[in-house]
């Protein structure tokens, strides 16, 4: 038993976290935001030339044939900066929608009543029948509402759900990695009292907090994507989408006065959280799942 | 990123599986919880077994794999805990294993693995708990002993220990508090050593208030020199802090599937929220579990004690085992408030969860301190 990282996927990690970091930094995030959710092509194709979406194919059919551990590590990265885009949807499409896998065609999917990126994307997977926009609370994510029968019981979770369920909880990981190390940083710099709050407890247990709920979601995440166990997943998901909601309001708390302006990023990762963790696999439904194993 | 274990971790597994099979059903039934000396018969009994079986030392010599899976293996099994062997196995051994000279490791190691010896720990003080290295119990060079003067608290097996692994202040003009701290092995029968049972708000003796009165320690019972008790002592507190909870997130997940059993008995399932409730607690469970492996992981890739990772576990781990309790009383409804019940003992145990072994505010700081790097201070 090794639950290292092995030096590979330490690469793999580091190589992603560069070319994102260098391709979408903070003022590519900001531009997005700007722009009013447009859609980047050219970023798209990158990241399908980088074998963003192949990553899991295999290599004779063009992928880059790496399993479903390093997708999580891709993912948390993915996560860390905001990317935007049906990521989750497209890599999963990959092998099965011509084009997916080389970033030239955008897919997304209903899930949960709800359609992200519907008019940017090129195909869509799922009944969009009676699809109206809604006025997103993330303005890196335009959603429509899609009608969901009552009497229609809730999907059950087969292996590309569960695996969807996955990727989009390492991308909560990446964001809980992510507020955590930005609520420490502006604890350090920011002074009141004389002295940098960092060093009041009552900031530093803040700050604590956020990093062992990191590290919770970030085990199950890892185990679930080596497991591939439904109720681990469902569980992985469960605790990521909590790290990543509390840890950007902690993340706020923390920046004070300046948490609550437009022009902080942490309203950017609460609101994609938000999204994220109504999507695939919400709380309530992976509560019952982790039960039903019980 | 590999959760499964080698050839060589199955078949230690596989003959520790066989060992307690055979082994358990010799066991003497379980003491009376409050009868003390049948306590420390039972559980050195049990030590003495593991001894003869060869895995006496699995706490010190075995890898930390190997450790992580003995105790796995041993609690899925329902063998007994460490119980009075605790502190002689997870404190002091492992203490005088590092820093104590040859004499010394062949005088005191070889009785605790034996389950001879059992070992009590001095450290707290009334005066002295989370700022352990405010403590101001005083020891005095008289010849080739020290004379040692004071109080410690919250000993366990204090009542039938032989040894006490105990810190004395030896100078109290060091320019550090850290500094001037000196590590001694006390017999627990010298003359001048009164102890008091203390009673906790389970209702049981858990814990004593040792009385110290002139006890003399000799000199040669010194582990480490002189005023440098505390780097002594940071050695075993990491031990603590590493896997000492192991099997105790084993216990948990098997404890909350009682738990479900019961709440689908009773009808409680039926109810959403509780059943919600047992869910999260399960996932973060299994979550805790992924955390210990990866823990071992890398206390096995480094060689060496746990780190402060082991206070991310610990800050997680006391609060969802508290967490579990609360849902055992919602599942048990009148039931929770019967003390003939386990489940309401072990609530009331688990308050102490979040205080022993360093509280939870202490952890925080320990986490923002040494991960993030966030400031000292208060």
């Amino acid at each position: 038993m090794d639950f290292r990282l092995t030096e590979d996927q330490r690469a793999l990690r580091g190589g992603v976290r560069d070319l994102l970091e260098g391709r979408f930094g903070r003022e590519a995030l900001r531009a997005a935001v700007d722009s009013g959710g447009a859609l980047d092509r050219d970023l798209w194709r990158e990241l399908g030339a980088a074998g963003f979406f192949a990553l899991r194919l295999p290599e004779e059919e063009g992928g880059v044939g790496l399993g479903l551990p390093e997708a999580v590590l891709v993912f948390e990265e993915a996560g860390r900066v905001l990317l935007p885009g049906p990521l989750v949807a497209t890599h999963m499409a990959a092998g099965s929608v011509p084009g997916a896998a080389e970033g030239a065609v955008v897919v997304t999917a209903v899930d949960e009543g709800l359609v992200p990126w519907l008019e940017q994307a090129d195909v869509v997977l799922g009944d969009t029948t009676g699809a109206v926009p809604m006025r997103s609370v993330d303005p890196l994510t335009p959603l429509h509402r899609v009608p969901v029968p009552v009497s229609v019981p809730a999907p059950g979770e087969g292996e590309a759900r569960l695996q969807a369920a996955l990727l989009t909880a390492a991308e909560q990981v990446g964001s809980a990695g992510r507020t955590t190390e930005t609520a420490v940083s502006y604890a350090r710099e920011r002074e009141q009292f004389g002295q940098v709050i960092g060093g009041f407890q009552a900031v530093k247990h803040l700050c604590a907090g956020m990093l062992v709920r990191t590290e919770l979601a970030r085990a199950a995440v890892r185990a679930a994507s080596l497991t591939v166990d439904p109720v681990e997943i469902a569980g992985a998901k469960l605790l990521a989408d909590e790290a990543a909601t509390a840890n950007a309001r902690d993340c706020l708390q923390v920046h004070g006065g300046m948490g609550f302006t437009w022009e902080a990023d942490v309203h950017l990762h609460l609101k994609r959280a938000w999204v994220r963790a109504g999507l695939r696999l919400p709380a309530a439904r992976a509560e019952e799942a982790v039960a039903a194993g019980l | 990123m590999d959760l499964s274990c080698t050839d060589e971790e199955e078949e230690f597994r596989a003959r520790l599986r066989e060992w307690l099979t055979a082994a358990l059903p010799g066991l003497p039934p379980r003491p009376d919880p409050m009868d003390w000396p049948a306590r420390r018969a039972y559980d050195c009994g049990w030590q003495r077994r593991l001894h003869d079986a060869g895995y006496a030392d699995v706490h010190w010599d075995a890898s930390p794999t190997q450790r992580l899976i003995f105790l796995e293996e041993t609690e899925l099994a329902g063998a007994p805990y460490v119980g009075a062997n605790f502190v002689g196995l997870l404190h002091a051994g492992p203490t005088i294993a590092a820093e104590g000279t040859a004499e010394q490791r062949a005088r005191w190691l070889p009785p605790v693995l034996r389950g001879d010896d059992v070992w009590c720990q001095g450290f707290s003080e009334p005066g002295a708990g989370s700022d352990l290295a405010s403590l101001r119990t005083r020891a005095v060079r008289d010849g080739d002993a020290y004379v040692v003067t004071g109080q410690k608290i919250w000993t366990s097996h204090a009542e039938v220990a032989d040894w006490c692994e105990l810190l004395v202040r030896t100078d109290p003009e060091a320019p550090s508090r850290h500094r001037g701290i000196t590590w001694l092995a006390m017999p627990m029968d010298a003359p001048g050593i009164t102890v008091r049972p203390l009673r906790t708000l389970a209702g049981s003796t858990e814990f004593a208030e040792v009385f110290l009165d002139e006890v003399r320690v000799p000199v040669e019972n010194r582990v480490g020199e002189e005023n440098d008790g505390w780097r002594v002592t940071m050695v075993t507190l990491s031990f603590e802090r590493g896997t000492a909870f192991v099997g105790e997130v084993v216990a948990c997940r098997r404890l909350l599937g009682e738990l479900a059993r019961a709440a689908r008995k009773n009808g409680t399932w039926d109810d959403a929220v509780l059943r919600r409730r047992l869910g999260r607690l399960s996932a973060e469970f299994q979550a805790l579990w992924r955390i210990v492996q990866a823990n071992v992981s890398e206390a096995q890739a480094t060689g060496g004690v746990p780190g402060a990772g082991g206070s991310v576990f610990k800050l997680h781990y006391s609060h969802a085992r508290q967490e579990l309790y609360e849902a055992a009383a919602a599942v048990l409804g009148p039931d929770s408030l019967d003390l003939g019940r386990d489940w309401t003992l072990d609530r009331l145990s688990s308050l102490s969860y979040t205080i022993a072994a360093g509280t939870s505010q202490i952890q925080r700081n320990i986490v923002a301190e040494r991960i993030l790097g966030l400031p000292k201070g208060r």
